[in-house]
């Protein structure tokens, strides 16, 4: 069975965000982009499965600008098979667009599963599995810890509020990644190398006939109010003083 | 306006988180309805009808809502959307698991973690770990939120909804539950605690973490976190974690013991009241926003505090 893993091109981790002047958004001009992290673990998993002999192949996709052809050889570099790019100038596409354009990559491709990560650092949304997840009318694991792929079914382990829950989904299944389901490996030189030949196919949202103008509008991007260092104490005396008596927290 | 609230509960009682989501609600404004959908869920939909503001506790009760799965419940609330202007969740775990599904099926987008409603249409919601703040407007005819508990007060009790069944929709059967493995612990709620005692990396292990951390956290009466390094490292089980990707806190105090403060923790708990800081290393990020700050060894540090307080 194919696997689809779709990845983000955001910005690295490690790059302190700073908001533009005219609260239009956050500077992305010359700052560092990479595969968005929980991508990265999906792409990893994707890969497992199918070095454990439970897929055959794997796809990754992504939609955004002709830049994230970068962030789709990175995850060949990592070991997926092949990519498409769902290329589109469209500057604010959000989760319901992204995820229907996945949905017509799914059409094509008829994958089993299909990883996502569980949150794109950037716009910390949350969603995109969930709505291809319904727009696909498949079952769904968010939160991931841990996939076992069966015979027409794949049990996953789910990081959830109180603990971990596992469940079993009926494939064809969406799933996606939380931090703790694997550590993802680093694309060794000749890996790098070798995905340059992989293919890459290019697709656009009006060949797929997605409609991907955006459904929110954001009126402003701020910074958030600025919490300001408060003092060292010298020592835990101090410590317990300033807390009963300026701070008033314990009694 | 006409507002469907989902309650987070299990089955026996409602949870906290579900009282800030009505307060959203609320400074949204309208008529506001709580779903209640569960498997034997009668105790969850008696305390959502003594929630102040609420006019009507809708109750789904059947065997396949027990659990809670995303595919049937969206599929409920989907079934039971028309009239409603905005249906709302909090952000817990269960809510970010079924509202997306909810708003694809509705073909609108999702709303998510908002911390303050400036209109019926327009929310602000945190992005890039809590590094801005985006104010957005909705054109969508159903508005889909979740709700950051942190941003908003719980509601008070003394209401008294009407209570009223809806016919259940069919179990779709596309996944089940084979077991949960929950965390047992007699401290409060992370997410809802006054008082946070967490632990970095700089514990060392699982064992330190427990032996130097518990009895602070007992004397505190503090519930328990931890930085995504301890949870990495197996320290503690990962619903302890705080952060971007982990849990949102916002207590009065949150103690920060052997954290650095990468951004994603400080996306976690930067709306604390008042932060302190232990750490050995005097330029550690964390005392940029700390507001009491202790350079020291925290297996001498933390034990003479737990003796003196
Ligand atoms: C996609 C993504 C999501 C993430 N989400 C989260 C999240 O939700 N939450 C989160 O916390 N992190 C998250 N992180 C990880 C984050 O970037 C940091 O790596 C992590 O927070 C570091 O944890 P730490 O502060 O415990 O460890 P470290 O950064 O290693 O800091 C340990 C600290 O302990 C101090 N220390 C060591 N020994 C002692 C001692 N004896 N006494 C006193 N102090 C001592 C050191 O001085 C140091 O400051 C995420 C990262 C990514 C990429
Ligand atoms: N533009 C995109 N291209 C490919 N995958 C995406 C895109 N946006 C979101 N995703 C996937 O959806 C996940 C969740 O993103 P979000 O819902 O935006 O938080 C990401 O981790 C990716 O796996």
């Amino acid at each position: 069975m194919k696997i689809l893993v779709p990845v983000k091109r955001v910005i690295d981790y490690n790059v302190k965000v700073r908001v533009k002047g005219d609260g239009s958004g956050v500077d992305l001009s010359n700052v560092k982009m990479s595969m968005n992290p929980f991508d990265e673990i999906a792409v990893e998993e994707g890969i497992r499965q199918k070095e454990a002999g439970k897929a055959t192949e794997v796809i990754a996709v992504s939609c955004g600008p002709t830049a994230c052809q970068e962030t789709l050889r990175t995850a060949m570099a990592i070991g997926a098979d092949r990519a498409v790019l769902v290329q589109t100038d469209e500057a604010d596409l959000q989760p319901l667009a992204v995820a229907k354009l996945l949905k017509a990559v799914a059409a094509k491709e008829a994958p089993q599963l299909i990883i996502l990560g569980k949150q794109a650092i950037d716009d910390d949304a949350n969603q995109t599995g969930q709505m291809l997840a319904a727009l696909l009318g498949w079952s769904q694991a968010t939160f991931a810890s841990k996939v076992v792929i069966g015979d027409g079914i794949v049990t996953v382990t789910r990081e959830v509020d109180g603990g971990l829950e596992t469940l079993e989904l009926k494939l064809p299944a969406i799933v996606t990644t939380d931090l703790r389901l694997n550590e993802p490996r680093y694309a060794t030189l000749p890996n790098i190398m070798k995905a340059k030949k992989k293919p890459l196919e290019t697709v656009t949202p009006e060949s797929l006939g997605i409609d991907v103008a955006p459904r929110l509008a954001t009126l402003n991007v701020s910074e958030p109010p600025k919490r300001s260092a408060g003092i060292k104490v010298a020592d835990v005396a101090q410590l317990i003083d300033k807390l009963k008596n300026e701070a008033k927290v314990i009694a | 306006m006409s507002i469907l609230v989902l309650a987070e509960h299990d089955n026996a009682s409602l949870k906290a988180a579900t009282l800030n989501a009505v307060t959203a609600a609320a400074k949204i404004g309208g008529d506001i309805h709580v779903l209640v959908a569960g498997s034997n869920c009668g105790g969850a939909a008696e305390a959502a009808a003594k929630i102040q503001g609420v006019s009507q506790v809708k109750v789904a009760d059947a065997a396949h809502y027990g659990d809670q799965t995303a595919e049937n419940l969206a599929a409920l609330i989907h079934a039971n959307a028309a009239g409603y202007t905005h249906i709302i969740a909090a952000a817990t775990s269960n809510g970010k698991n079924t509202l997306p599904r909810v708003a694809a099926l509705l073909d609108v987008a999702q709303i998510s973690e908002i911390v303050e409603v400036k209109a019926a249409d327009t929310f602000v919601r945190p992005i890039y770990a809590g590094n801005a703040l985006a104010t957005v407007k909705s054109a969508d005819a159903v508005k889909v939120i979740t709700v950051r508990t942190t941003g908003f007060d719980a509601a008070a009790q003394g209401g008294s909804a009407t209570v009223s069944a809806i016919a259940a929709g069919p179990d779709l059967a596309q996944s089940k539950l084979l077991s949960r493995e929950l965390t047992k612990s007699a401290r409060p709620e992370l997410a809802a605690a006054k008082i946070v005692v967490s632990g970095g990396r700089g514990m060392g292990n699982g064992e330190n973490y427990h032996k130097v951390l518990e009895p602070l956290a007992d004397k505190l009466g503090a519930a328990m976190g931890a930085s995504r390094a301890a949870v990495d490292a197996g320290f503690v089980p990962n619903d302890y974690q705080v952060g971007q990707t982990g849990k949102i806190v916002a207590p009065q105090l949150y103690i920060a013991v052997g954290i650095s403060g990468a951004i994603q923790h400080l996306a976690g708990m930067k709306d604390s009241r008042v932060i302190v800081a232990i750490n050995k290393d005097p330029d550690a990020p964390i005392f940029q926003v700390a507001d009491y700050g202790l350079v020291a060894d925290l297996f001498t540090a933390v034990p003479e505090l737990v003796a003196a307080l």
